[in-house]
């Protein structure tokens, strides 16, 4: 630890988004790199936990030596810091802008305190690892004539494919996109992480020797069974994309679209033809409502913004969380579950004057303008029950009008395209059925890992489990 | 008949019996014999009982004895009452030897010996029975069982020179005592002979000094006459009878302990092939093997080495000196040539270390010696008609005044002979000079000693590449922790790194990781028997400088023996290295053996090649190799490295077994050992140089990654030369010793889970007491690294983060991981049983998971029925037996100390208060009922704030001897963490650092604890005594004389438990879990049928219910709790206690931080609470309704036998389950500890002292007192205290007038308006902890010496005192005001180490002082009267500046007050004649200042 009394005599800076006006005018990342000053001494608030709690369960999923490359950071060694970043994360580049950061849910200063900025550090030691070239492709030392197939490029999948090629494996990964990345490249959309980020590590994995196929739907235009034989082992990374519907009165009207539709046609549009080509769902001068409060939703804000809607709004079923965390049944290390407010929820209001947010709030019915239209939603005011179920207040009831709606409610498991051609237990969550720590599946030599396996997550935790399963296909091609 | 129980089923073992004892001498100078002497020390003994000891019946002593002359005129007389024909009236030898109970083996041995002495011309004159009086003497039934018969040989030397005759005795007595005592069956074990010679005599046995002469009527013959006895009353931590462990043995009485004894008895063994003497054949010296007998006490082997020197022609006094030698190594004022006697007997001897009061004779003179560090008394009187009376006290005899001619005291390292032939006393000086004057040592050391330095040095070695660097490291283990932590830390922190908390880590022998060889030990440290020392307040006596090479024959003095290789520092940095290249040119051979194996052998390969090395090491010495060098340079895709602890043990051990080791020097060139522990484990195993040189190679790139400035790799390596140094310095501190050539070898350590297998390889002799991993498993971790550093498709190479010292997510297993804690948090915030639930599943799956030996326990279930809930004692009963542990205020904030107290309180448990005092506020209830107060207070080595008010305000008073975290070793606490109400509460200035001593300076010895226990109990009788030990091998015995000492509450630590900063050597490698500590404690004290005498109770690490019931299964009534406790408070383990930056307001002294503290007294409340009711849980199930019914219920235990772990399988836990019998109904029938305080002089004066006591009236009192009147005017000043509180009495209202020789502890913790004044001398420990009293001593009127030359008070006196003052006319011993916080004191000379560690106060000294004056002195102020300006070389600059006096200072006139006061209380002559020229005299004193506190003085860099 660099510095013992840091963390009292600096507070907590993150680093600055770019100016709302600015970045809404554009697709262009909302991240700033601060000077390394600011990092240095933002990193000395870092006090060397005897127990780290960032990476402790309801911290880090993969563990990240936070601790370390911070200290590392604040006495200027960044390629060592850099080393110790990549021990445990392949990926930094693009946790350190997409994560939203348990460590720092579960960061010690978090008590009474404002957690390290933890991400910031690993966002900035990640771009000085590329600044700098330190990152480059790296060999593996010598080969194993071992195939493994990896179905799905999102992250959990790309983790895997790395560390497998590493351990001398050859390595093919099966998109059925155009571009590789999955959810990191269509899920997500450019401004929380630039479509060239994802490529530059393709690119690297391609000089290490990782063979990338797109196109390629397992199930659909690529045998499985041919796969599975031709392959020493094979992983299922192929994300939990089923997303949830919400089936009520009048569902069927036009105007309403699953956010992931909205967000993939923009962001290929916009890779394609800078959006010169017309082809995305468009909410361009249109009142949109947002069903969905996550990670999804405020996406879906975000870009429906820079598309130029007259009107937002986003329900969330939940009530609106507090200012600071409840230590009573939320106590520190858990997530705190606060007020937060994104990157959309801000352009949002400085676009149209407030939050975008509305708690508590249900759909009960889709209005049809007579055209088969969506004219608007009827919804009613919900309260928590307390055994996990909302009830309705009476007397609620209103009717938003709208032209759009983009349901971002979650997602329910992996298509079915594989299982009819390769059986497979299923969970009783839908996903593959497979232990974590030994990722295997019902089928010998085929593994499951990330979202297809645990459900919908964060891209953090696919990281992890795809390097982990990485081990588990090593240990099994080699025995 | 032989008590002793050799080989118990459980974790008792008489090897760690320890004793100490009272010693003396009465002697008439010019060696006229007479009644009158033998007279003398019957009285001497008998004054002297306190000293001594009795087991769990109040007439069985621990042993006392005598030496005196042969009394011929009595044995002529005998012997003409037996019909026997004596030829040489004035050569003929006795003997007294202890025979069998049984006839049958008691002809045997007779039969044995009689051939002996025929077959070395020696005439047997005859037997007789010894009569013995056991009724008179009242022996208690265990000695008088165990009664060996007592019979007395005479030999006629015939025409043998008498010189030669003494020798054949030897022989003759080695012989049959081999040949008998070897066969090991009790009746052979009763065989001995107490002495043999045509000089001396001795009568012993296992009896207390009062019933010495009563037992043998021959001792009270008036025929019976010599110019010379010699006493010893034993203490003996174990009651087992042993009449053969009396003192004194043939040559000497010994008080003391010899902390290196393992390495000396092996360096013994070692150099017996080696042994020529032209006195002895060689076949003689080859039977006479060993030289230092098995079945033998310390003592008893020094008295065997001593005797072995004697015969071979050394005087007496070369002799001791070549044993215990003075720290001659750093001491400036040492005359040349006898600096250079020592430096050349080092070659020869090393130092048998530990402290030490020595008595000995050879019947032509007498004599005695101290330790280097003088850490035992040794006071004598001389008197007009040419007597000396010697002791640890004075006052053993009463002599009036009048008669003395002189009085005085040995100091450290001194020895003092009378020559009976010459009629006179030799003082030290006159001792050391014609011993040293024998040989030109000074010359013979010039021609022949190498210094290291001295040779040329060779190329050194290039840097690793990268790859090389990398794989080489993670094979040797390094990891991120070991850079940063260790090797890091010791660069820039320049010495051992500091950490804090507790060590929480998976035991080695239990973890799933692979460890390296040096994590399966753990290091032994002094406890009560002796003290540890402090290195760096007293770096003067400790020594690091080694002779190493061939050495030659012990018994031989000559030139070709000072031809050694000087190594001033064990480790050595690549340019030292490369030194010894060039041996060859001195010649010397050297050779080096290679220390890996081919990994394609596998786990077999480790032994094969241990077994290999060692036979080319053998092979190599025999061919006339000087040295030998392990290396692990080979290291490489093909070879893995053996553990460099394991070649050099192996190597070692197998150069003793063939007596070759002291032929050669073993140098390791390792690149495994990195860390202080790793160093000294080396060392302990007998390397006597090591190159490490991968953590040189690791430093270097370490360092040139940091951005700062690079520094060159020479001055990196001796950074970290110097910083290893400091911390090995500290491990053997705190066993207590002082030389590392005492050190090595000395094997001060115990293994944790490896097997005998491994021990008899590589570790012959250092307890294993659970078995474990053999070398199978030692190599399949070393392959497992190998395997890492060099696999084919190597992932990356960089190091690892294995999370030893703090947790890392997927690391070691810890403990308290992240889930522990914050549920924990949550259970105790919210009283949650369900979350309480979760806490103790996930901890006791830890503790399963590897982390603590009782995670293997299981409970055996069905031995008794269960029974109902509700049968079991409420909750509310079982948190009584709850305390928490030790935290002071100081090292926690007051917020946190408070509110601990205030919970145990609620709930009728204690808190305990810590080393730091306590606020006296805090006596007084708060207006809702709740108390801060906390119910045990702690009195520890720095006797912060333990003023007679503190101790009045306890329940308990716990004597803290050692802290798990940290055994051996003292605190302190920094400058910047002592602000104004701490200052207030421990009497210290704020902003000023405060240093707790290693030692409790009033404990060296196990008789002083009793002491100690006898003090506290005098200032608060109604207060249990309690004393803090650590678990360790021997921690059984020494708890057994614990409660011998009277102790009414034993607390045995693990070594687990929490620290506010410790080095992390301590943190990780001291001490042992409590199981093994408690289970030996109640196993042995349940042995000894003392066990019902003491409360136990155990700490370290207990957090669940699981932990408590197994504790109290294994024997203890009482549980601590700590870190546990700081948790539910908030704590996080953040171990950052020692930086003062803990972000939850607990271990902070910051105002901002402590602001954050968010506990509440329920959080500690809530969790006591649902952890009592989890005990029920367990009591239920296991039959139980009363915690008293489960105590040392280890029967109820078992090991976990499905065990299929790796590491696991082979430890084996039966001795920590070895259940006695009786064990619970001994815990049930609780006795009380007596003290008898009723029978005290002080029980006289309160009742004088009344009407003081009651109406504040004036009283005076006149009273005699003598040496056994201890600790005079305590208990008066409790009484003062209880009825009158902190204030106390005003000035002057009581004031006694004592003559004579007081006891020890004269007015300790006196308070203010009591003066008492003595006539007269005084023993140890004078105004100790003083509370405001004054303390006025002066000799008696009649006395003929000079006062101011003469010794008047002993050793340690103000220890801690807090306030009041002090006029002493005479001098004082060793150490006067140590840790003085506030008393001012006037005296006219003080030995060694004055004003140590001093905090406040003044202290005058208007004579000489010793050296080290003001080692560590951080505040008050020292005037020092020094006329012939040589006082600086005596003071200890290391914290303090000298500064003149002039007449306008304005302490000027405070100080003429003072010596004004000093003459008019006194009658001080000295004084009288300074204030007679003042203004001159004013010039000659010097003013000793404390840097710090002068700095604060002067209020800069202090803003409170």
């Amino acid at each position: 630890m660099g510095k013992p009394t840091g963390f009292l005599e600096i507070s907590r800076q993150s680093a600055p988004t770019r100016e709302v006006e600015e970045r809404l005018k554009d697709y262009k990342e909302i991240f700033t790199n601060p000077p390394v000053e600011h990092l240095t001494s933002q990193a000395s608030r870092c006090m060397d936990c005897g127990v780290p709690f960032c990476q402790s369960e309801p911290g880090c999923p993969v563990d990240n030596l936070v601790p370390e490359w911070n200290d590392l950071v604040y006495k200027g060694q960044w390629r060592e810091a850099l080393d110790r970043l990549h021990r445990t994360n392949p990926f930094p580049d693009f946790t350190g802008r997409v994560c939203p950061a348990p460590c720092e849910g579960a960061c010690v200063l978090g008590i009474d305190a404002s957690p390290v900025t933890i991400k910031n550090i690993e966002y900035a030691i990640a771009e000085r690892g590329f600044e700098e070239n330190w990152i480059q492709a790296r060999q593996p030392m010598a080969r194993t004539g071992k195939r493994i197939a990896i179905i799905g490029s999102g992250p959990a999948g790309l983790a895997a494919a790395t560390r497998l090629n590493q351990f001398g494996h050859t390595v093919s990964v099966y998109e059925r996109d155009d571009r590789i990345g999955g959810l990191l490249m269509y899920g997500i959309p450019p401004m929380k992480l630039d479509k060239e980020i994802v490529n530059r590590r393709v690119r690297i994995m391609e000089q290490e020797g990782v063979q990338f196929h797109t196109g390629l739907n397992v199930g659909v235009n690529l045998d499985i069974q041919e796969l599975n034989e031709k392959s020493d082992a094979l992983l299922l990374a192929c994300g939990s994309t089923r997303p949830r519907d919400l089936k009520i009165e009048g569902h069927h009207v036009q105007g309403i679209h699953f956010a992931m539709d909205f967000l993939r046609t923009t962001t290929k549009s916009y890779l394609d033809s800078k959006l010169r080509d017309g082809n995305y769902i468009s909410a361009e001068n249109k009142r949109v409502i947002v069903i969905g409060g996550g990670d999804t939703g405020t996406d879906c804000i975000a870009t429906a913004l820079r598309q130029n809607c007259r009107s937002l709004i986003n329900f969330e079923l939940l009530p609106e969380p507090p200012q600071q965390r409840n230590s009573k049944d939320n106590p520190w290390p858990q997530w705190p579950r606060i007020l937060r407010q994104d990157y959309g929820h801000q352009e949002s209001e400085a676009k149209f004057g407030e939050d975008p947010r509305q708690f508590q709030i249900s759909s009960k019915k889709f209005l049809d303008d007579g055209n088969g239209n969506l004219a608007g939603i009827q919804t009613v005011r919900v309260e928590p029950d307390g055994d996990g179920s909302f009830r309705e207040i009476p007397g609620s009831e209103r009717e938003w009008p709208c032209d759009m709606v983009l349901l971002a409610m979650g997602f329910v498991g992996p298509e079915d395209t594989i299982t009819p051609k390769l059986p497979i237990q299923m969970d009783d969550h839908s996903n593959f059925r497979a232990d974590f720590g030994s990722y295997s599946t019902s089928q010998q030599g085929i593994f499951a890992a990330g979202d297809c396996r645990r459900g919908q997550s964060l891209v953090v935790w696919a990281i992890r489990e795809g390097w982990d399963a990485a081990v588990q296909i090593n240990r099994y091609v080699s025995s | 008949m032989n008590f002793c129980p050799k080989n118990t089923p459980g974790l008792y073992d008489p090897k760690f019996e320890k004793d100490s004892c009272g010693i003396g001498f009465v002697a008439n100078i010019r060696g006229v014999p007479s009644r009158q002497i033998v007279d003398d020390a019957s009285n001497m003994l008998c004054s002297m009982e306190h000293r001594g000891a009795h087991g769990y019946e109040s007439n069985s002593g621990d042993g006392a004895g005598i030496t005196t002359a042969i009394p011929r005129q009595f044995l002529t007389k005998i012997a003409a009452s037996e019909g026997w024909d004596i030829e040489s009236p004035e050569h003929f030898a006795a003997g007294l030897v202890f025979l069998p109970q049984r006839k049958k083996e008691r002809r045997e041995y007779k039969a044995l010996l009689e051939d002996l002495i025929r077959d070395n011309d020696v005439r047997l004159i005859g037997w007789r029975d010894v009569p013995t009086d056991a009724i008179l003497a009242n022996l208690g039934a265990s000695a008088s069982d165990s009664q060996p018969v007592i019979q007395q040989l005479l030999l006629d030397p015939g025409s043998t020179e008498i010189s030669d005759f003494e020798r054949r005795l030897f022989v003759i007595r080695k012989l049959i005592t081999h040949q008998i005592r070897n066969q090991e069956t009790s009746e052979a074990l009763q065989f001995y002979i107490c002495s043999l010679s045509s000089r001396g005599l001795v009568y012993k046995g296992q009896l207390s000094p009062d019933q010495l002469f009563d037992f043998y009527p021959d001792l009270r013959d008036p025929d019976f006459h010599s110019h010379f006895a010699m006493i010893h009353a034993r203490f003996s931590t174990n009651t087992f009878p042993s009449w053969d462990r009396a003192q004194p043995f043939r040559f000497i009485g010994h008080n003391g302990e010899v902390n290196t004894l393992r390495g000396n008895i092996n360096w013994m063994r070692a150099r017996e092939m080696q042994l020529a003497s032209p006195y002895f054949k060689k076949s003689e010296l080859l039977e006479m093997r060993p030289i230092a007998e098995e079945n033998c006490s310390d003592s008893g082997n020094l008295d065997n080495v001593l005797e072995l020197l004697l015969m071979s022609g050394r005087s007496l006094a070369e002799s001791v000196m070549t044993l215990i030698p003075q720290a001659w190594e750093k001491e400036v004022n040492l005359p040349q040539d006898q600096k250079a006697f020592y430096e050349f007997q080092s070659n020869l001897m090393e130092p048998w270390d530990g402290p030490a009061s020595v008595t000995f004779t050879d019947g032509q003179s007498i004599g005695a010696a101290l330790d280097r560090n003088g850490l035992r008394p040794s006071r004598y009187y001389i008197t007009h008609d040419n007597k000396i009376i010697l002791a640890s006290e004075v006052g053993v005899l009463n002599i009036p005044p009048s008669e003395i001619y002189a009085k005085g005291r040995l100091k450290p390292g001194d020895i003092m002979l009378i020559d009976f032939q010459e009629g006179k006393v030799l003082f030290p000086d006159e001792v050391k000079t014609e011993v040293a004057s024998k040989h030109p040592y000074r010359t013979w050391l010039n021609q022949e000693q190498v210094p290291l330095e001295n040779l040329s040095v060779g190329p050194q070695p290039e840097p690793y590449g990268m790859a090389e660097l990398s794989r080489k490291l993670l094979c040797f283990g390094y990891s991120v922790e070991t850079i940063d932590f260790i090797l890091l830390a010791l660069i820039n922190e320049k010495r051992d790194p500091v950490g804090s908390m507790g060590n929480d880590e998976a035991l080695a022998c239990l973890s799933d990781f692979s460890k390296l060889t040096y994590q399966y030990f753990k290091q032994l440290f002094a406890q009560v028997t002796n003290p540890p020392v402090d290195p760096i307040r007293e770096e003067s006596a400790m020594s690091l400088r080694c002779n190493i090479g061939p050495s030659g024959n012990l018994l031989e003095t000559s030139k070709e023996q000072a031809r050694r290789l000087v190594v001033e520092h064990p480790i050595l940095t690549s340019e030292d290295f490369s030194r010894l290249d060039s041996l060859s040119t001195r010649n010397w051979q050297s050779q080096t053996l290679d220390t890996t194996w081919n990994h394609q052998e596998g786990e077999a390969g480790l032994e094969k090649s241990l077994h290999h090395i060692c036979n080319e090491a053998t092979q190599a010495v025999r061919n006339g190799v000087h040295f030998l060098i392990l290396t692990d340079q080979a290291v490489g895709p093909e070879r893995t490295p053996i553990s460099s602890l394991l070649a050099c043990g192996a190597v070692h051990h197998a150069l003793i077994e063939n007596g070759l080791r002291t032929k050669v020097g073993i140098i390791v060139e390792t690149g495994e050992a990195r860390e202080v522990h790793h160093h000294c484990l080396l060392i302990g195993y007998g390397a006597d140089a090591i190159y490490p040189y991968m953590a040189y190679q690791a430093l270097i790139q370490a360092i040139g990654q940091e951005s700062s400035e690079p520094r060159g790799p020479a001055v990196l390596e001796k950074t970290y030369k110097k910083s290893v140094g400091k911390g090995i310095l500290k491990v053997m501190a705190k066993m207590g010793i002082s030389t590392l050539q005492s050190y090595k070898g000395a094997q001060i350590f115990e293994a944790l889970g490896l097997s005998t297998e491994v021990i008899e390889t590589c570790f012959k002799g250092t307890p294993s007491r659970i078995g474990g991993v053999g070398l199978n498993i030692l190599a399949r971790e070393s392959l497992r690294r190998h395997s890492e550093a060099y696999k084919d498709n190597a992932e990356d190479l960089q190091l690892g983060n294995p999370g030893e010292f703090h947790w890392r997510a997927g690391g070691e297993e810890h403990s308290w991981n992240p889930e522990a804690i914050s549920t924990l948090q949550i259970a105790s915030r919210a009283g949650n049983r369900s979350a309480f639930q979760h806490f103790t599943e996930e901890v006791d799956a830890k503790s399963r998971d590897l982390c603590t030996l009782r995670g293997l326990l299981r409970f055996r279930d069905g031995i008794q029925p269960p029974i109902p809930l509700d049968e079991v004692e409420p909750a509310a009963e079982i948190v009584k037996r709850f305390c928490t542990g030790a935290m002071s205020f100081g090292s926690i904030s007051a917020e946190t100390h408070k509110t601990l107290a205030v919970a145990m309180n609620r709930v009728g448990g204690k808190s305990n208060t810590g080393e730091g005092g306590e606020d006296p506020e805090r006596f007084t209830l708060l207006k809702n009922g709740d108390s801060e107060r906390s119910a045990i207070k702690q009195v520890a080595s720095g006797r912060f704030g333990v003023t007679m008010w503190y101790l009045t305000n306890a329940d308990e008073l716990q004597i803290k001897m050692a802290q798990g975290a940290k055994p051996g070793e003292g605190g302190e606490l920094s400058g910047h963490k002592v602000d104004q109400t701490i200052a207030r509460i421990r009497h210290s200035t704020p902003g000023v650092g405060l240093i707790s001593p290693p030692p409790h300076h009033d404990i060296y010895s196990i008789e002083d604890l009793k002491q100690l226990i006898y003090d506290l109990k005098n200032a608060n009788s109604q207060a249990r005594i309690s004393v803090k030990l650590v678990s360790e091998a021997g921690v059984g015995v020494v708890a057994a004389g614990v409660a011998k000492a009277k102790a009414e509450h034993i607390l045995i630590s693990g070594n687990d438990g929490g620290t506010g900063a410790s080095p992390l050597t301590s943190i990780k490698h001291a001490g042992l879990p409590w199981e093994l500590g408690l289970a030996e404690t109640h196993q042995t004290l349940v042995l000894n049928k003392m066990r019902s005498r003491v409360v136990l109770q155990t700490d370290g690490g207990l957090r669940t219910g699981r932990d408590v019931t197994i504790a109290a299964l294994l024997g203890a009534e009482e549980f601590g709790f700590s870190t546990v406790t700081l948790i539910t408070l908030g704590c996080i383990m953040m171990r950052k206690c020692h930086l003062n930056t803990c972000p939850v307001g607990i271990a902070t002294q910051d105002p901002v931080l402590r602001a954050k503290f968010d506990g509440q007294p329920e959080h500690v409340v809530n969790y006591l609470f649902l952890l009592a009711e989890e005990v029920r849980d367990y009591m239920a199930r296991l039959g139980f309704q009363r915690v008293q019914d489960m105590i040392g219920r280890s029967d109820l235990l078992e090991s976990l036998s499905d065990l299929e772990h790796w590491k696991r399988k082979d430890i084996d836990l039966s001795r920590l389950l070895a259940c006695h019998k009786e064990s619970n109904r001994q815990v049930q029938s609780k006795e009380k500890q007596q003290f008898h305080l009723e029978a005290r002089l002080d029980a006289r004066l309160i009742e004088k002292c009344r009407p003081a006591i009651e109406n504040k009236h004036r009283v005076r009192v006149d009273s005699p007192v003598k040496n056994t009147d201890r600790t005079v005017g305590t208990m008066l000043s409790s009484e003062i205290a209880r009825k009158h509180g902190l204030k106390s009495l005003p000035e002057g209202t009581v004031h006694i007038h004592l003559k004579g020789s007081a006891g020890q502890s004269l007015a300790a913790w006196l308070v203010s308006g009591v003066t008492i004044e003595l006539e007269g001398d005084a023993n140890d420990y004078v105004g100790k902890g003083l509370s405001g009293g004054q303390l006025i001593v002066y000799p008696p009127a009649e006395s003929s010496f000079e006062s101011h030359h003469n010794v008047i008070v002993g050793n340690v006196c103000l220890y801690g005192a807090i306030s009041g003052s002090a006029f002493i006319r005479g001098q004082a011993a060793e150490r006067f005001c140590v840790r003085n916080s506030g008393a001012t004191a006037v005296i006219e000379g003080v030995g060694d180490h004055g004003c140590e560690y001093m905090t406040g106060g003044r202290v005058v000294v208007l004579g000489s002082t010793g050296s080290n004056f003001a080692a560590g002195m951080s505040g008050g102020i020292a005037y020092v009267w020094d006329p012939d300006r040589s006082f600086h070389s005596r003071c200890n600059l290391g914290s303090v500046g000298l500064e003149q006096i002039t007449l306008h200072h304005d302490d000027a006139e405070e100080l003429f007050n003072l010596v004004q006061s000093h003459s008019d209380l006194t009658g001080s002559v000295r004084a009288q004649e300074l204030l007679k020229d003042w203004d001159t005299v004013l010039g000659q004193f010097i003013r000793v200042m404390p840097h710090e506190y002068k700095r604060v003085l002067k209020g800069q860099n202090f803003a409170a």
